[in-house]
């Protein structure tokens, strides 16, 4: 089956992750066609693909030739139709159920009986995704962690219904493109997510009952766990509204109450301070100030 | 910065050969009470700080508390350890509303001054560290129960996707799951959060722990 993923299709690859996932595909040689309903965001992706390419060359990751030939893989398209010859298809749309559903049902029409539909979801449901759209049994879970174009790792869930040898296809092809696969159950955040979301919310909570600062609490986990990066540091990166959507894409599922937004995230995100993204957040970009404390 | 050690027993921060006792002389001007502490520690009126090394126990169970009123020179801390790993770099110095703040420099300057990161944080069960891995550490466990996925891919999953050093399933079962289960049975019976309740590998652990070796 893996042999027949020849010409891969990206929904949504006018934003980051689509990008990211649009630059795996084509690097690993599968024709990649990048769908967006935004022109310019297309554009865009592909001029910042050129850099991000360009810089591998820079590198010694690839060579100049090789980038041409990845450059030329990918093609545009704002017409859903242009997809109609994928073998595999990988959105990254917006993280809403009902988008992903009515965009699965939309390409059921369009693309052959054969293709593999998946879906780059961190925290909905592969068979609820699924349902519906026409072909529940070729459709699965294929998350990868941002920036696609550089993470290895790609958490890989199967719908109630989707065949074992569509997922074993779909498999195959993440590890023919340089990708680390591992296995989850269809369950809200697979693993990445369902760890992180309430760890994140615990560590926010900790600062409301002023157990310690977010400095101190980002210092402490850094020396005690030999994390890469604090909790607070990570929150600011994925952004205080992100963390936000995700506990309120939990909370309603698992009803854990570590899963659900503290009031302070709230707040932040009320007064503006959605992180990096905004020059603030727990901590202040502009001149390393600290919130809390 | 001079220092005195007062042990009663093993000590989880500062096991024997520590380096952190070659330079301990007596009558100096910061106390640091290693292993199980008096029942009741008192400030010292010719002592900066007296410092109480914690188990799970808040700072509070040695000094008394008092309508959040409560802080003097006595201050708590804990050097983080995982289980029997060796202890890490970590101190997590526990301060009171009330605590005398040329007290906290004091400590922090000693432990800085012999290579340590020191964080601050307030008297509340499991400090910083534990009361927010824990909780991570069961859902990891009840996860690996209801096969959401294997040990591996959930550890393989935290080192490549979040730039872990380890997993959590890895993590746990070095520390020691009956230790776990001593940990999160205190910030439980403390908190009677469900996140904070022991996981059921960690309860079998501690029941084997406890039960008498089978002929």
């Amino acid at each position: 089956m893996t042999g027949k993923i020849k010409t891969v299709g990206i929904c949504g690859a006018g934003g980051t992750m689509g990008a990211g996932i649009a630059i795996v595909a084509a690097r690993a040689g599968f024709e990649t066609v990048c769908y967006d309903t935004a022109a310019d965001a297309l554009s865009r992706a592909r001029a910042q693909t050129d850099e991000f390419f360009g810089k591998s060359v820079e590198r010694g990751k690839m060579s100049a030739d090789d980038r041409d030939a990845a450059m030329a893989r990918l093609s545009n398209t704002t017409d859903l139709g242009g997809l109609a010859g994928c073998d595999l298809v990988i959105e990254a749309v917006f993280e809403e159920l009902t988008i992903k559903q009515k965009l699965f049902r939309a390409l059921n029409g369009i693309c052959a009986e054969h293709a593999i539909f998946a879906s780059n979801t961190s925290t909905l449901s592969i068979t609820e995704i699924a349902s519906g759209c026409g072909r529940e049994d070729k459709v699965v879970g294929i998350h990868f962690c941002l920036p696609a174009q550089l993470m290895k790792l790609i958490e890989m869930s199967p719908g109630i219904n989707t065949a074992d040898s569509i997922f074993d296809a779909a498999w195959a092809w993440t590890e023919a493109v340089g990708q680390i696969p591992v296995k989850t159950q269809d369950k809200p955040g697979f693993i990445l997510n369902a760890l992180l979301v309430p760890f994140n919310n615990d560590c926010i909570r900790a600062v409301e009952a002023g157990v310690a600062s977010p400095a101190d609490i980002d210092s402490a986990i850094k020396a005690g766990l030999g994390y890469r990066m604090g909790p607070f540091e990570l929150i600011d990166l994925i952004g205080l509204d992100t963390q936000i959507r995700l506990s309120e894409a939990f909370y309603p599922i698992t009803f854990d109450t570590r899963a659900a937004a503290p009031p302070l995230l709230r707040r932040m995100v009320a007064a503006g301070r959605l992180g990096r993204k905004s020059g603030s957040g727990f901590f202040d970009y502009a001149g390393n100030g600290m919130y809390g404390g | 910065m001079s220092y005195e050690i007062r042990q009663n027993g093993d000590s989880r921060s500062f096991p024997t050969g520590d380096a952190i006792f070659d330079a301990a002389i007596g009558g100096a001007d910061i106390v640091l009470f290693l292993g199980t502490p008096p029942a009741t520690v008192l400030p010292e009126a010719d002592r900066t700080a007296i410092l109480v090394e914690l188990d799970t126990e808040c700072l509070g169970a040695h000094t008394g508390e008092s309508a959040g009123e409560e802080g003097s020179s006595v201050l708590g801390f804990a050097r983080y350890r995982n289980g029997d790993d060796p202890p890490s770099d970590l101190i997590e110095l526990v301060r009171q509303p009330n605590s005398d703040k040329d007290a906290i420099a004091a400590a922090k300057s000693l432990f800085e001054s012999v290579g340590f990161t020191v964080c601050v944080c307030s008297d509340q069960a499991g400090r910083i560290i534990d009361r927010l891995v824990r909780p991570k550490y069961n859902d990891a466990l009840r996860f690996l129960d209801e096969g959401l996925a294997t040990a591996k891919d959930m550890d393989l999953t935290c080192c490549m996707g979040l730039g872990y050093p380890d997993g959590p399933i890895e993590r746990v079962e070095r520390g020691g799951m009956a230790r776990h289960y001593q940990i999160t049975h205190a910030l439980f019976e403390t908190y009677g959060a469900q996140g904070f309740a022991p996981a059921r590998r960690a309860v079998v652990a501690n029941a084997r722990a406890g039960a008498p070796e089978k002929k």
